[in-house]
């Protein structure tokens, strides 16, 4: 049998193999150094914890052609200003019960999860909390008591009662309040918001 | 040891090694099943949502349906590797003791997270709950306690075959199969860890769920149907080896990167729209390959093989990830597009022709296999009593599945049409779809192709319970056959 060209040989191949691997891994290696850079909470596309303090909007960016986070003058969580340590506690708080309490199988947030329920990604910003004045307590209410305060649009597809505490809910609203600061390159796109800042 | 007689169910046919596979395989299929009847739960959910609200309510249904998925898989491959391991290594497998009491572990764990998700469900928003209830992170949900089992649980596996192959016979397959095996363990432990912070969070998780089905997966059930070519067909080993390492080139150039097609929405950089849009793009090709391999090596063996089944799962697998990963997943990978499916059932409708289509028919295609050595390689090619059987029941599975896609996806380009593009994802935004007709039709459909499934599904276990019994020939040997020819 005579030798096989080169693109049909097994040993060849094999090296492709390791070294195309090889690279790929380098090259991923090299920017998750630079992706986990910029997204270390407290930089530009991540901000702190501590921006619960401040308005988060979300306004269309002329450059970029979709809507970028605004973050605007102090308007603290639950009218109450907080530390930075006192602002990740409470975002952690959010974060955790988040993951308790699966909310993940039922919705999306930054557009990963399931499909049964709304993006959260903005949620502090859905218009239809109403008023920016009585978002805060609504949202709470809402999370406390799924059932009592359902809305579900004509389809019946109620949240679960998941017995979320007090504190639980507000950790959860501190949570998704950070969650709509970040910048997610203009996703979901098209979101209306919620009237703020009179 | 006295061998039974062919067509009688008989574990003394097996080897050590299949003899442990065959246990993996029924645990596998037991999971297979409660998957179907979970998917059936929360599909219902989405038409009558007072269904089981508030005692199962939709995020249980939903975790334990991909949960169940992704166990059964992964103790499907692992069933299939001892299935494999001493034809291989030409020696029997080292440390198989250790490897059953780790499987009776492993399926007593797995026991014990389903019952808890199923009585427990939640738990409050501090770490215990993460360590024993539920890590709330999808398809990663187990709690952290049985993350550590299942490290442990892998780590003897890994052993056995490492350890049967230095003491054995080294090939390209079982090289490629090692080094797959090392990346496919150490990716599970980027899911192991706690933050606050979502979009790391979600970074590494996707390390976890990406590199796995599309690269580590990919080349794992590559091994699988390598060595099942060569059993089952015939084919040289150094055809398979080649395709096998070009599988891995094309398979790891695009797929490593291609990661990046999860990178953008979620607060990375947007140089991920480049890499994660170029290379994702590419990925199809190494599915392409592996259809033109599959096909090509049947007809070259002019569909001679020696168990018809497994052939016809074969190929059903090629195809299915050729559709389903390659031509489902081009479809959304491209920035342009994904920023309106993103999250829609559009996914949906990917994620199932994928998962099916790469990962459950491989899987089947090796039951068979083992159904056909249980009875003492009995004949397992035409005009076997009750053929209809595998037949139907590759049909009706198949049928359904594409009901499901076809279904979900036109709910998923309604959805993102309206949902997405013209009311921007709102929670008011996201009922105008949810309610449109159209979106409920498509919701309905898909219950129509779960029906036709879960029939299939049936049809599948009595056939895989019954086939070859009462069958007296012994199955056709593509080696003998060869043999044979080049003789006369
Ligand atoms: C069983 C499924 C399910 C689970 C679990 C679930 N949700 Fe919901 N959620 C829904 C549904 C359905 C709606 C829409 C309800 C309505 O319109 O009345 C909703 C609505 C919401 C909304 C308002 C929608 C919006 O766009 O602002 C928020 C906020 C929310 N859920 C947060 C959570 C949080 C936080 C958790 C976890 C603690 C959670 N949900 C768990 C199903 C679920
Ligand atoms: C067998 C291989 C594959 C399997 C099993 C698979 C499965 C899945 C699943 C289940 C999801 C949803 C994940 C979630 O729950 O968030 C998903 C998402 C995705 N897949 Fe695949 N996939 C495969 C291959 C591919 C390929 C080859 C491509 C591209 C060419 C691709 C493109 C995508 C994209 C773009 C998403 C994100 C969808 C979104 O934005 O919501 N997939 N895949
Ligand atoms: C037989 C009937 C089945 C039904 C009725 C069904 C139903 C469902 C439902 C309702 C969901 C939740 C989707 C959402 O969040 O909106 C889901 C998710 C999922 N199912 Fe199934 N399923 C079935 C079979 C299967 C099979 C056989 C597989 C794979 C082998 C599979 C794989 C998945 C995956 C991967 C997801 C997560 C998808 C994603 O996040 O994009 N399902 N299924
Ligand atoms: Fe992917």
């Amino acid at each position: 049998m005579s030798a096989a060209p080169w693109w049909a040989s097994e040993n060849a191949w094999k090296k492709i193999a390791i070294w195309v691997t090889g690279l790929s891994l380098v090259v991923l290696i090299f920017l998750t150094f630079d992706s986990m850079q910029q997204i270390t909470a407290g930089g530009k596309r991540v901000p702190d914890y501590s921006v619960i303090n401040q308005r988060i909007d979300y306004r269309f960016d002329d450059v970029r052609k979709y809507q970028v986070p605004v973050i605007g003058p102090e308007a603290p969580l639950f009218g109450k200003k907080v530390s930075a340590e006192e602002a990740e506690a409470l975002v952690a708080h959010g974060k955790k019960t988040f993951q308790g309490r699966n909310c993940i199988n039922c919705h999306t947030i930054l557009g990963n999860g399931a499909y049964y329920a709304p993006d959260l990604t903005k949620a502090w910003l859905d218009p239809a909390w109403g008023a920016e004045a009585a978002r805060e307590s609504l949202m709470i209410e809402f999370l406390k008591n799924p059932d009592q305060n359902a809305r579900t649009f004509g389809t019946g597809r109620k949240m679960a009662h998941l017995r979320v505490t007090d504190e639980e809910a507000k950790a959860l609203v501190a949570y998704l309040k950070w969650v709509s600061s970040i910048d997610t390159n203009g996703f979901p796109y098209n979101f209306k918001t919620i009237q703020q800042g009179g | 040891m006295a061998a039974a007689a062919i067509g009688v169910l008989d574990t003394s046919h097996l080897n050590g090694g299949q003899k442990l596979a065959v246990k993996y395989y029924t645990v596998a299929i037991v999971l297979f099943v409660a998957q179907v009847l979970f998917g059936i739960l929360a599909g219902l959910q989405f038409l009558y949502p007072d269904f089981l609200y508030g005692v199962l309510d939709f995020n249980v249904n939903r975790m334990v349906h991909i949960n169940a998925m992704v166990v059964w898989m992964l103790m499907g491959f692992i069933g299939s590797v001892y299935w494999l391991l001493e034809d291989e290594a030409g020696t029997p497998v080292v440390g198989l003791k250790l490897g059953e009491i780790i499987f009776y572990v492993l399926t007593g764990a797995v026991a014990v997270v389903v019952l808890v998700y199923l009585f427990v469900q939640v738990g409050p928003g501090n770490d215990m709950t993460r360590w024993f209830i539920n890590e709330g992170r999808e398809y990663i949900e187990a709690p952290r306690w049985a993350d550590i089992g299942i490290v442990v649980a892998v780590l003897t596996f890994f052993f056995n075959v490492v350890a049967t192959v230095m003491k054995g016979r080294a090939t390209g397959i079982t090289g490629v199969l090692i080094a797959d095996l090392l990346a496919l363990f150490g990716l599970y432990l980027a899911g192991m860890f706690y933050t606050t912070n979502v979009s790391i969070d979600q970074y590494w998780w996707w390390w976890v769920i990406h590199l796995w089905v599309e690269a580590t997966w990919e080349v794992l059930v590559g091994v699988i149907m390598a060595w099942a070519l060569m059993t089952v067909l015939g084919t040289r080993r150094v055809v398979v080896q080649t395709w096998l390492y070009i599988e891995v080139a094309l398979m790891f150039g695009s797929g490593i990167l291609g990661l990046g097609h999860h990178y953008f929405w979620i607060g990375t950089p947007d140089y991920w729209f480049w890499i994660g849009g170029f290379f994702s793009a590419l990925e199809p090709i190494p599915l392409v390959a592996m259809v033109v391999h599959a096909v090509y090596d049947s007809g070259a063996h002019k569909m001679r093989n020696s168990n018809h089944p497994t052939l016809g799962w074969v190929i059903a697998h090629a195809f299915g990830n050729f559709f389903g990963a390659g031509v489902w997943g081009f479809m959304h990978t491209l920035p342009q597009v994904n920023l309106y499916t993103h999250g829609t059932q559009w996914t949906t409708s990917h994620g199932h022709l994928a998962f099916f289509g790469a990962y459950a028919t491989i899987n089947i295609a090796m039951f068979y296999v083992a159904a056909q050595k249980l009875r003492g390689n009995v004949w397992m090619g035409a005009g076997i009593a009750g053929a209809w059987r595998w037949k139907w029941a590759l049909f009706l599975l198949n049928a359904g599945m594409l009901t499901m896609t076809v279904a979900l996806l036109a709910s998923g380009y309604e959805q993102s049409f309206i949902e997405r593009a013209i009311e921007g994802a709102t929670w008011s935004g996201y009922f105008a779809g949810q309610s449109h007709p159209w979106f409920v039709q498509g919701m309905q459909w898909r219950m129509w192709g779960g029906w036709v499934m879960l029939l299939g599904l049936a049809l599948l276990l009595w056939d895989l319970f019954t086939i070859g019994a009462g069958e007296t020939r012994k199955a056709y040997s593509p080696s003998e056959d060869e043999a044979a020819r080049t003789a006369a």
